[in-house]
C-alpha cells in the first residue's frame, strides 16, 4: 500500500495524542492549574493535528462532515464520533482540572476509555480489510492500542509504566512483523483464485491492460522501499523501544525523558511507514505484482 | 446507507466467456466513451500525449499466460469491472453513504456528490473495480451502465451495458442472475460458471465463464505415422557433415 505521509502521520500523532489523553483522564499524572493546561494543550495538539492531516489525501475534503453518517457499518465514521466524544469529555474535564483546580474523576474515566476506543476504531479502519492479509488480523488493533498506549505513558511522564509498556509494544511489534510475513501466502488468495484459471494449470500474467501506470497500482501495489524493510525494521525497533528503554532506565532527568520520547516517535513513525508499504493487496495479483506468487 | 440490502428484487450483471474474448479491447474503449459523456464525473485522463500517460477506467482487459501439467500453454484474455457483489465490502466501509447497493437490481452506485474521495472503498475492494478521479477526486466505478438500460430513448437493443453492445466476440452478456430462467443463468449453469476470489466472501453477482478445454494432442494423430522421420541415424551428404562435425 502507498504510504502517505499524511495518513502515517494521521496515525502516529493522534495515536499518541490520544494515549497521553488517556493517562490525563485517569489522573496519570494528577496535574490542575498551569501544568494541566501544558498536558491538555500538548495532547489536543496532537489529536487533533492528527486528525486534521488525514483530510489532506481526501479527494473532495470540503464534505468530510457527511462522514458523520454511516457509524452503523463504517469504522472510519465510528472513528469520527468517537474522536468528537474523546475530545468533547476529555475537555470538559480539562476544564475543569485547568480553571477550577478540580477533577471530575467520572468524567476523566469516561473520556480516557473514549479515546482508546477512538484509537481502536482507527486501527479497525486498517484491520478489517480482508483484501489486506497483513493487516487483516487481531494484532493490528493490538499493536495499535498498545504503541497509543506507551506513547501516553511516555509523554506523560509515567516512567514505570511506560518501561512496561514500550517493552510489551516492542515485543508485539516482533511478533506482528514475524505473523504478518506470512499472512498473504495463508490468506489463500492466489492468482489461480483471481482469475479462476487454477483449473487449467499455473497461471501467469502476460500483458497487463495498459502500458501506463494506473491508480491502482500507485495506490495498492506500492512496492518502493521493500528492500530495505528488514533495515528499517531495525532501526524502527531501536527507535520506538531499545533506544527509549535505555534512556528511561538512566537516572531521570527531563532531557532524557524528552529524548526518549522523541526517539520512540521516529520509531512509531518508521513502524508505521512500514505498516504500510510492506503491505500487500490481493489486487496485486491481478497484476502478477504480488512475491508471494 | 451502507447498510446492505438483506435481499435485492434482481440480480442485474455480467457474464463473461473467457472462451471466445479475444482481447481486443473494445469494451474498454466503450466503457471509456459512454461513461466519460453520461452519469456522473468525466474519466479523465492525466498527461493523455505525454510521457507518463495515466487515466480513469471503469474495465480493464488483463492478459495471463496458464501452463497446465500437460500440452502447450493458453493464453487467456481476461476483462474486468465491478462484480456488484452480493456482499459488497466497498458498501460498508464507505463512512458517507455515497456507496450503495440498489434494492430493485442490485447495481452498486456511487452517489458522487457525497463521495469525499477517501478511497477506502478502492482499498477494500479486492478486485480493483474502484478507481479514484485524480481531476474530480471521487471514486469511479461501473454503473452498469444504469443511464442506458433503463434508457427509454434508446433503441431497445441498445439498453444494455455499452461493454456487452460493443463486444465484437459475444463474449460478454447482460442479465438478472437471480431469475433462474434467465439466459444469462442458463450460460452459468451450462457452463459452469465461476466466483472470482470466492475466498474473500463477496459473493460476487457477475460469473465467468472458463475457458473450454482444448483438443488434446491424440486427436490429430491420423497422420502422424507418416510423419515419422524415416531415417534415424543421417546417411550420405549429411551423414559425413555429423560425423565430421562431430570430430571437430
Amino acid at each position: 500500500m502507498h504510504p502517505a505521509p499524511s495518513i502515517i502521520l494521521f496515525t502516529v500523532l493522534s495515536g499518541l495524542g490520544f494515549g497521553l489523553l488517556f493517562w490525563l483522564g485517569l489522573g496519570f499524572p494528577p496535574v490542575t492549574g498551569f501544568s494541566a493546561f501544558a498536558f491538555f494543550t500538548i495532547a489536543y495538539l496532537l489529536a487533533i493535528g492528527g486528525l486534521i492531516s488525514s483530510t489532506f489525501h481526501l479527494g473532495n475534503p470540503q464534505r468530510a462532515l457527511k462522514a458523520f453518517t454511516q457509524w452503523q457499518t463504517s469504522w472510519l465514521s465510528r472513528e469520527a464520533w468517537l474522536s468528537v466524544f474523546a475530545l468533547t469529555f476529555m475537555g470538559l474535564y480539562a476544564i475543569g482540572a485547568v480553571f477550577f483546580a478540580t477533577r471530575i474523576a467520572p468524567l476523566g474515566w469516561i473520556g480516557s476509555a473514549l479515546a482508546l476506543a477512538t484509537v481502536y476504531a482507527t486501527s479497525m479502519i486498517y484491520g478489517q480489510l480482508k483484501t489486506v492479509p497483513r493487516w487483516n488480523q487481531p494484532t493490528t488493533p493490538a499493536l495499535f492500542l498498545m504503541l497509543s498506549l506507551a506513547g501516553g505513558a511516555l509523554l506523560a511522564g509515567q516512567v514505570t509504566y511506560a518501561l512496561i509498556l514500550i517493552t510489551l509494544s516492542g515485543v508485539l511489534q516482533g511478533a506482528v512483523w514475524y505473523l504478518g510475513d506470512t499472512r498473504f501466502a495463508k490468506s489463500g488468495t492466489t492468482m489461480e483464485t483471481a482469475t479462476g484459471l487454477g483449473t487449467i494449470g499455473k497461471v501467469t500474467a502476460f500483458e497487463p491492460p495498459h502500458t501506463g501506470n494506473n491508480y491502482l497500482l500507485k495506490e495498492m501495489v506500492h512496492v518502493v522501499g521493500r528492500k530495505h524493510s528488514q533495515k528499517l525494521r531495525i532501526i524502527a525497533i531501536t527507535l520506538m523501544a531499545i533506544l527509549p528503554i535505555i534512556l528511561l532506565l538512566l537516572p531521570f532527568s527531563h532531557t532524557l525523558g524528552a529524548l526518549a520520547a522523541l526517539s520512540h516517535l521516529a520509531g512509531v513513525l518508521t513502524s508505521r511507514w512500514l505498516f504500510f508499504a510492506e503491505a500487500e493487496h490481493v489486487i496485486g495479483l491481478y497484476y502478477g505484482k504480488r512475491e508471494s506468487t | 446507507m451502507t447498510q446492505l440490502p438483506t435481499h435485492t428484487e434482481k440480480k442485474l450483471g455480467l457474464v463473461i466467456d473467457l472462451d471466445t474474448c479475444v482481447g481486443c479491447h473494445a469494451c474498454v474503449v466503450s466503457c471509456k466513451g459512454w461513461n466519460t459523456e453520461n452519469y456522473g464525473a468525466p474519466l479523465s485522463d492525466q498527461d493523455p500525449y505525454g510521457a507518463d500517460p495515466t487515466g480513469t477506467f471503469l474495465n480493464r482487459v488483463h492478459s495471463y499466460e496458464v501452463q497446465p501439467n500437460q500440452g502447450v500453454a493458453q493464453l487467456i484474455h481476461f476483462p474486468k469491472s465491478c462484480l456488484h457483489c452480493d456482499d459488497a465490502p466497498c458498501v460498508t466501509v464507505c463512512p458517507t453513504g455515497a456507496s450503495y447497493k440498489r434494492v430493485e437490481d442490485g447495481i452498486v452506485l456511487v452517489n458522487e456528490s457525497d463521495c469525499i474521495g477517501c478511497g477506502l472503498c478502492a482499498w477494500a475492494c479486492p478486485y480493483g473495480a474502484r478507481e479514484m478521479d485524480s481531476d474530480q477526486g471521487v471514486m469511479k466505478k461501473c454503473t452498469l451502465c444504469v443511464d442506458r438500460i433503463y434508457n427509454e430513448n434508446l433503441p431497445e437493443e441498445d439498453r444494455q451495458p455499452a461493454c456487452v453492445r460493443t463486444c465484437p466476440s459475444n463474449a460478454r452478456h447482460f442479465g438478472d442472475l437471480a431469475d433462474s430462467e434467465s439466459d444469462v443463468s442458463k450460460l452459468v449453469a451450462e457452463r459452469g460458471g465461476i466466483d472470482l476470489m470466492p475466498e474473500q466472501g463477496t459473493k460476487p453477482v457477475n460469473k465467468y465463464l472458463p475457458p473450454r478445454p482444448k483438443d488434446t494432442w491424440d486427436q490429430i494423430d491420423i497422420l502422424a505415422p507418416l510423419l515419422d522421420p524415416v531415417a534415424e541415424e543421417p546417411k550420405g551428404f549429411l551423414g559425413w557433415l555429423d560425423k565430421t562435425l562431430e570430430k571437430l
